[in-house]
């Protein structure tokens, strides 16, 4: 294993997304990854844990405050450069798209760097459909309870059993071409009228 | 993006009061009637700005003015070339100190009322009795080490005797965290654009000290940034820019809009302050340590006395201040390579058809015009200045160097 001593750091203010991260490099087999999840005293750390690349999501503004500790600050003394290779464009706009950027110090080779962008690019985009996912999965959810919620205002004020209530709304529904989510929505909405 | 029509324009901004142009463009229909689909993109970083100009995702954005200087230079951590053809107002930032601070300035006045001078000499007093009494070098935060913030707060602090470098420490930090870093005693003050010092004035966590336009009345603040890829592949589309948010400068510096204006920005897609907030400073008001209301003057300028117009010399100037505090080294061909940054010719060629008023030079001398004066355009009298450094200092581009020494010297 030869990219065992490359020593990344992570800052990344999602928890989740971060550990993704670190398990994911360490699978690859690079055991010195370190992750913070606030930028807060990021400046002494960087300088007790010399990393060699950086990764760093891009929604972070904190970007312009490491950047200027980069060039600037006496704790990090060695020059870094940005992303893969400055030169390479695909690069760059893949981390870009998947939300995430880094910084590598100069004079560690690319082909040793690559792996690790490529790794930190393919967690962000897997992270970002996985939460894309969950959010759809939670709002399907909120729309089978106003359903069942609607069915049940139905049910009592119409004194018709569940599928009686389902088969109303959908035929509404339809006729009105709107969703069934909708349709029951205004249903609570009036109830919650006409019980005031 | 590959199925971006010619006329769509993608414009990456920050949340900031002089995004004004760029919103009021979009949202007043001046980039339509240009035939321009103008897509705003709020950003959270500068940096986030420059990369995703290098890799093509913006065409043009808003800008802190010295970065396309930097990026000609090669400062910045992308191959990239950015070109300014266009500013975007003038003025717009304020320092802002903690109120421990303020309360250890002993002032007759308000501090918002006093001059530069002034504040610069009460804030220099407090720091060299805070030397003798061993106490911690105060820290201020700036945006970016490329702002316009950073280099007048420089200059301003060095101007009062105050070392940058050595007597205060400068950090960078994101405007919209300003506030809660003064709050909590992170920064003893900051330099930062609206709305972020009226946020922390309102919040309780700071006092106004001075105003850019204090320092150097009718300053240059943010630019028109373009890739030159862009702008050299779509000239046409440039130019209609160019005037959509020239009309959009006009409609945002008559002061019968400033209320529409502050509902614009206030929306949570742009600023996502509220309205109630953001007028004020458009109207150059701030409150003062005793609640009372301070007027400004030239607080932000986004459309009087050609501020948008993109003057060598204001390139020019950031130049002289970048080589003045180690960012770059002075060479006479950096100054020649900047020229092709600031482009006052896209800018005339872009508003030649209009019948509005553009001056007929590309640079001027910074610090000259004492009173308004009018000057020489194509068409027509445009009104300048007046436009001096509070130290009563004068800027001639025409003596780049001279002006560079003299400052390496009184550093």
């Amino acid at each position: 294993m030869t990219t065992v001593d490359v020593k990344i750091l992570v800052i990344d203010e999602n928890r989740i997304r971060a550990s993704i991260i670190k398990d994911g490099l360490e699978d690859a087999g690079h055991s010195l990854v370190t992750v913070l999840n606030e930028i807060r005293g990021v400046a002494g750390q960087i300088e007790s844990l010399d990393p060699d690349v950086i990764i760093i999501d891009l929604e972070n503004p904190n970007r312009d405050m490491l950047e200027a500790m980069f060039a600037l600050s006496k704790s990090v003394k060695r020059p870094i450069a940005m992303f893969v290779d400055n030169s390479d464009q695909q690069s760059i706009e893949a981390a870009v798209e998947a939300g995430v950027s880094s910084y590598i110090v100069d004079g560690l080779r690319q082909d040793r760097v690559k792996p690790i962008m490529d790794m930190a690019i393919t967690r962000y985009r897997a992270f970002s459909k996985m939460e894309r996912e969950l959010e759809t999965a939670r709002n399907e959810l909120a729309e089978r309870k106003t359903i069942d919620r609607a069915k049940t205002i139905l049910m009592r004020t119409k004194g018709i059993d569940e599928e009686q209530a389902y088969n109303l709304m959908r035929k509404t529904a339809m006729n009105r071409s709107q969703k069934i989510f909708e349709i029951a929505d205004s249903i609570i909405m009036t109830a919650s009228l006409m019980d005031e | 993006m590959d199925d971006k029509s010619p006329n769509t324009v993608c414009a990456g901004f920050l949340p900031l009061l002089d995004a004004a142009i760029l919103i009021a463009a979009k949202e007043k229909g001046f980039a339509e009637a240009e035939d321009i689909d103008l897509l705003l993109v709020k950003e959270s970083s500068w940096a986030n700005i420059r990369d995703r100009m290098a890799i093509g995702h913006f065409d043009v954005a808003h800008m802190l003015a010295p970065m396309p200087v930097a990026s000609l230079l090669g400062l910045m951590p992308l191959p990239l070339k950015i070109i300014a053809p266009m500013a975007l107002g003038l003025g717009g930032n304020a320092i802002t100190i903690s109120n421990a601070i303020a309360a250890d300035i002993a002032s007759p006045k308000p501090l918002a009322e006093m001059t530069a001078r002034e504040a610069g000499d009460q804030l220099s007093h407090l720091i060299k009795d805070r030397q003798k009494q061993g106490k911690d070098a105060l820290v201020f935060g700036v945006v970016h080490p490329f702002s316009g913030h950073n280099y007048e707060l420089r200059y301003w602090l060095a101007a009062c005797g105050i070392h940058p470098d050595t007597d205060v420490e400068i950090v960078v930090i994101p405007p919209p965290l300003m506030p809660d870093a003064l709050s909590s005693g992170m920064l003893d003050g900051f330099c930062v654009g609206e709305p972020w010092n009226s946020i922390a004035i309102e919040d309780g966590a700071g006092t106004l000290l001075t105003t850019k336009s204090k320092i150097w009345r009718n300053s240059p603040e943010k630019v028109l940034g373009a890739s030159d890829t862009f702008a050299a592949n779509h000239p046409t589309t440039l130019s209609a820019t160019i005037r959509a948010l020239y009309k959009a400068a006009e409609w945002c510096g008559s002061s019968e809009n400033t209320e529409e204006l502050a509902h614009l920005l206030s929306d949570s897609n742009y600023i996502g302050v509220p309205a109630e907030i953001l007028e004020k400073p458009l109207r150059g008001q701030f409150k003062t340590e005793n609640g009372e209301i301070s007027q400004i003057q030239d607080f932000f300028i986004p459309f009087e006395r050609a501020a948008t117009f993109p003057w060598f010399s204001h390139g020019l100037w950031f130049y002289s201040q970048m080589v003045r505090w180690g960012h770059t080294d002075w060479s006479p061909e950096h100054a020649e390579q900047l020229k092709s940054c600031y482009r006052p010719d896209l800018y005339r060629a872009a508003l030649a058809d209009l019948q509005v008023p553009i001056p007929s030079a590309n640079a001027k001398v910074e610090g000259a015009l004492e009173h308004t004066q009018f000057v020489g355009t194509m068409k027509g009298q445009l009104a300048l200045g007046p436009d001096g450094f509070f130290d009563g200092q004068v800027f001639d581009p025409d003596n780049l160097e001279t002006y560079i020494r003299a400052q390496a010297d009184q550093k």
